[in-house]
Parts: structure tokens; sequence; C-alpha cells
């Protein structure tokens, strides 16, 4: 019973960093902009929101700078990309190797530092609940916030007006424009909103995963969002689904590992990466019309003036 | 694509940031880093070295290093970068620079060049390593002494020989104390992410582990075993600052003392290629203060130091019985030999796991 609320707790914590990126990019992506950078903004958000909490004693400043420093991060790539229309992809590589250069420059001074990581919402009688207590009232403020986050972005992209005409823009930026919309500046919004959301994630490693930076620390999460979304065919749904399966996978290896069970842990490490790649593709085969990339995805856009 | 391919050669140009380089007549250094030396762990060991031997010879040597260096074919191009800036003794400090340390060896005979945890020499390549060992095996008598639980927790990198010797050291240390000892071995498959080595560290912890150990590079296990007040060891450096109350103790690299023999043999003229595996009495590697444990323990601690300093006990003493309940040969008289713990791929009586490949 405690190892089961163990497990779930440890699923949610390896899990959130993943949904906050991958939501953010994937309103990048449905703008029409591929930005393979948010390896690079994720450990630039987690050197500057580390030194934001280590500088004030706050880790919701830190996450302010965290959120700041991956918008800054995101404009750098949309004056790049957007603004001189310069090939996504090449932008956004060199985003990632510019961040992991610039986050260690930043960090350096605080490696081998602590902090207080985040607090964890305690509620008398509630969090007590064996089971779902500590899973349902028992979280940092990040669990619950990208839980929200996911949520405000599928009713900002299926209910809203402006959520439609950013879909248009990534379908089709052509007849957008024509429609009079103004193309690059909704991208450029998008762009800085998966920035911010990178930023966050890789706030949320030294803030609340493990309360100290190192160098490198995000290893490759960036990249796993990235794949995330692309698996999720760019819907927030499935988006959640393959987070937490990631996540869920991740730790349940772990576990097996330490039961003994006698399967090779080289395959065991490969497992979550197998199985959320089998789940999301067998859900979007499932489902008739299952979408696929916006229409207008990583192509270059320069309106006629 | 070529755009991509242009962005990512900058970029690694970038990646390889040298050190200031002046003055001429002494004899020049390098050092070629994995990680940043900001790593707190092996790249930061590494340095550390580089620092000492730069107070002791600075008046005589400079020194020169590239850190971030990925391992593999690229490695060669970092490798030849130091040749020509005119270094004359250089030192690649990771299993992965191997093979191109080689290559760039045998194209430049006049420069010498030392190479961390390898196995393959030339006239002017030598090789150096560290009997880690001999470290798990104290830690090993510590653990066993100071689990409640009679559960041990380790997480591992990867399933080659040296890390697999430290299990089996760890665990035969381990049985002397508590003949039932349990470890649960949880395999990272990399050296270093801190947030998979901090859930490897919660799951042993949450399946009863009382006193975790790593073989990986971050604090991160550390400052887990903290959080939920249990004990642990450190790894390759001073980790203390990531559990006061936690650390019993930690292997810490200490390369220092070697770079100096090795820079003051090149210095004198009489440098010569060769394979050192040192120990405890060369030095190599020392064990952080013993901490957060009753003086019964710390003293125990302390006699299989001297001990093992002395020579008069080994980790791999024999009999040594292995997983299949067969006695492993004994090729070193009473205790295995350098070959044998070298290319250790087998478990000891009483790990209940399977070694991952076998």
């Amino acid at each position: 019973m405690e190892l089961i609320e163990a497990i779930i707790l440890a699923v949610l914590a390896a899990s959130t960093p993943l949904l906050i990126a991958a939501t953010g990019e994937l309103v990048t992506e449905r703008s029409g902009v591929l930005n393979l950078g948010v390896e690079g903004m994720m450990i630039v958000g987690a050197a500057c929101g580390f030194a934001g909490a280590w500088l004030t004693g706050s880790v919701f400043v830190g996450a302010l700078f965290g959120i700041i420093a991956g918008t800054m991060m995101s404009l750098i790539f949309a004056l790049m990309a957007l603004g001189l229309a310069v090939n996504q992809v090449a932008t956004g590589l060199a985003l990632t190797i510019l961040g992991v250069g610039l986050s260690g420059l930043i960090g350096a001074g605080f490696v081998g530092e602590r902090i207080t990581p985040a607090v964890h919402l305690a509620i008398p009688g509630l969090t007590d609940i064996p089971l779902v207590g500590r899973v349902l009232f028992g979280e940092d403020g990040f669990v619950y916030f990208s839980i929200a986050l996911v949520v405000g972005v599928w009713w900002f992209l299926y209910r809203t007006r402006a959520g439609l005409i950013l879909r248009a823009c990534g379908d089709n930026h052509v007849s957008a424009h024509a429609l009079g919309y103004p193309v690059l500046r909704i991208r450029t919004f998008a762009v800085m909103f998966g920035g911010a959301c990178a930023g966050l994630a890789g706030a949320y490693l030294p803030l609340a995963y493990t309360p100290f930076f190192i160098p490198g620390m995000t290893a490759g999460r960036g990249w796993i969002a990235l794949a995330l979304v692309v698996f999720s065919s760019w819907r927030p749904g499935r988006l959640v689904i393959g987070a937490y399966l990631f996540g869920a996978v991740t730790i349940l290896q772990l576990h097996a590992q330490g039961w003994g069970i006698g399967i090779p842990s080289q395959f065991m490490s490969a497992l979550p990466y197998l199985a959320t790649i089998i789940v999301l593709v067998l859900l979007s085969r499932a489902r008739s019309g299952g979408s696929t990339a916006p229409a207008a995805l990583g192509t270059v856009f320069v309106p006629d003036r | 694509m070529r755009k991509s391919l242009l962005a990512l050669a900058a970029g690694l140009l970038l990646a390889g940031s040298v050190s200031a380089v002046s003055a001429a007549d002494k004899l020049k250094v390098g050092f070629i880093y994995l990680g940043p030396i900001g790593d707190l762990g092996w790249t930061y060991q590494h340095d550390l070295a580089r620092q000492a031997l730069v107070k002791e010879l600075g008046d005589q040597i400079e020194t020169t290093y590239l850190e971030n260096v990925p391992e593999g074919p690229d490695a060669e191009r970092s490798i030849e970068q130091l040749v020509r800036a005119g270094n004359k003794l250089i030192f690649t400090t990771s299993f992965g620079y191997m093979d191109p340390t080689l290559k760039v060896a045998k194209k430049y005979p006049n420069v010498h060049f030392e190479h961390a945890t390898g196995y393959k020499r030339n006239p002017n390549m030598s090789t150096y390593s560290a009997r880690w060992y001999q470290g798990r095996y104290i830690q090993g008598l510590i653990a066993a002494k100071m689990s409640k639980s009679g559960v041990l927790g380790y997480i591992g990198s990867f399933p080659i020989p040296e890390v697999v010797s430290g299990i089996n050291a760890t665990i035969l240390a381990a049985q002397t104390i508590k003949p039932d000892i349990k470890v649960k071995i949880i395999w990272a498959n990399t050296w270093f992410d801190p947030g998979k080595e901090a859930d490897a560290a919660k799951a042993l912890i949450d399946q009863g582990a009382d006193v975790i150990m790593q073989h990986t590079d971050s604090p991160a296990a550390m400052q887990i075993a903290s959080e939920r007040g249990k004990l642990a060891f450190g790894q390759d450096s001073e980790m203390i600052k990531f559990g006061p109350k936690t650390q019993l103790t930690s292997i810490l690299d200490t390369w220092g003392p070697y770079y100096i023999e090795r820079v003051k043999a090149e210095l004198a003229g009489t440098w010569k290629s060769q394979d050192s595996w040192g120990g405890l009495d060369s030095h190599m590697f020392a064990m952080a203060p013993y901490t957060n444990m009753p003086d019964e323990v710390k003293k125990l601690a302390e006699d299989a130091q001297t001990a093992i300093t002395a020579g008069k006990l080994h980790p791999f003493k024999c009999p040594i019985v292995g997983q299949d309940g067969k006695p492993v040969e004994c090729k070193g008289g009473d205790h295995l030999d350098d070959g044998q713990i070298l290319g250790m791929n087998f478990y000891v009586k009483g790990i209940d796991d399977k070694l991952p490949g076998k």
C-alpha cells in the first residue's frame, strides 16, 4: 500500500517536467514553428531558476526566473527563425548548443550550493488519507500547475477563437495571412509560450526534483518532450497519457530491477521509450482521422509586404 | 541539412573551450576532460589534481585543459589540438579516449600521453587507474554494521567489470559482518542523470534499503537519502554538503600525487611508458572522513583501511564462491589476480540478482 503510493508519487514527479515542456512545445508547433531548442531552453531555465531561488530564498521567484530565462532564449529563436527566416531546424539545434554552454556559465557559481526545495501541499485530514491522500493533496505547486496548464492549453486550442487562429497559422500560413491575421506575431507569441514552459520545466529540476544545480542536469529531457509532442499527434490529451506513461515506465523499471526480476537492465532502460511510442502510435491509429502534423510545421513564412 | 551541419560544427568548436596559454620554455602539460570542471564528480576531481600540480610545480610548467570533450572519434581532434599547441605531456582522463589517444600517440612519438582507466599502451603512452574496489570493501563493512533492515541499495551505472568488482567487494565485506545481508541493485545505464539517479535512490529506499551506495556521478542519491533520513556513501568526491547527517564516507579520486610524480619524471627526462594501478598504498584514491557512525564502526573501518594499505588484507581473498555455488579459481595465490578483477563479469554468492547480459 505504502509502496504503491510511493511509486505514484515518484511517477508524478518524473512526468511533470516532461509534461510542462511538451505542452509548451505543442503550442509552438501548432502555430507552425518547429523549435528543436527545448533542451537548451530547459537547461538555461534550470540554471536561472536555481540562481533565482538561491539569491532570494524563494522557490516561487526561482520559478519566475526560469520562466523569464526560457522566454528570453525563445526570443533568440524567434528573432532568427521568424524575423530573419533562418532554417528552423538549424536554429533550434544551435539554441540547444548555446543553452548548454550558457547554463554552465550562469550556473558555475552555484554548483555545490543547496536550497530548500518546493514545499508540498499539506491539508490536515485530506493529505493523510491512505493511498490517495499524498497523491491528490500532497504534491508541490509544479504538479498542480502542470495539470492546470495542459487543461488550459486544451481549452485555448479547441474552445477559443484565438486558438483556432493559432492552429490556422500552423496549417496554412498563406491563407491565415490572406485573411489578415498577423502570422509572424502570433507565431512569436507561440514560440515565447513554448520557451516559458521549457524554462519552467527546467527550473522544476533544481527547485523540486533534486534541489541542487549541476551542468547538464536536464540530461536529454528536452528531447523526450519533443518526441512526446510528435507521438501524441499534437493533441494535449494524448500528450498527458504519453508523459505519464513515460514517467510510469521509467519508475516501474527501476523498481522491477530492485525486485530482481531478471530482465536485462539495458532492455528495461529502453522500455519507457518503447512503451510510450507503441501506445501513442496505437492510439493515433485506433481513432479515425488521427491528427497528423500541422501542415505548415517547420516551413519558413515571409509575408509579402 | 548543410546549414544544420554547419551550426553543429560551430557549436562543437565553441563547446571545447581552451584556457589561456602564455610564456615560453616551460613544460606544457595538457588535460582532456569528459565533463565540465564543475560536475562535482569525476572531472572536478581531475581538475583538483591539476590545480595541485600547478601549485607544486607551477614555476616549471604550464597547464591547459579542454573540458566537455565527448568520448569517441571526435576526441582525436581535441587531443591533436593540444599537441599542436605545444603540450609535451597530455593526460586524457576518461576510458572512452583510449583509441583516440593511441592514434594520436602513434602519430606524435615525441609527445608523451597518459590515459586514465584504459588498457592499451604504446612506448609513449602510459595508463593509470585506481583500485577503487579496496574502498568499496571498506564501505561494505560499514554498510553491514549500519544497516538496520539488512538491505543495501546499490545504484550501478553500466554492468562493466569495474562496477561489478565494486559490487562484489562490497558484498564480500558485508557478509563478514552479516552473512545473510541482502543487496538490491538498480542499473541506471548512465553515468550522469541526476533525476534518474534520484528516482533510483527513491525506488531502493521504498523497497526497504536503508544504506544507499552508488557508482554514478551526481550527488542526487545522497540528497534523496538525506531527505528520507537514510544513510549513504558518496562517489568520486566529497558529498557531505548534500547529506551532512547522511554521508558515511566517500571514495575520493586523488590523482594529484600521481600527476605530480609523472610530471616530475617528464621534467627529469625519466618518463617511461608504464601501467599504474594504484590503491590505498599509493594514494591513488582516499577515503573521506568516516562520519555519522559510532566509534566502534569507525574503528573497524580504519583498521580495515590500515590492513588493506599494508597489504595484509585483500578484498578478493580466496575462497570466493560465485553465484552458481562453484568456487572461483584462485589465480593470485591466496587472492584473485589482477586480471580476474579487471575482467570481473560474475556476481559472488549472496547476490540474488542476475548480472545483466549473463
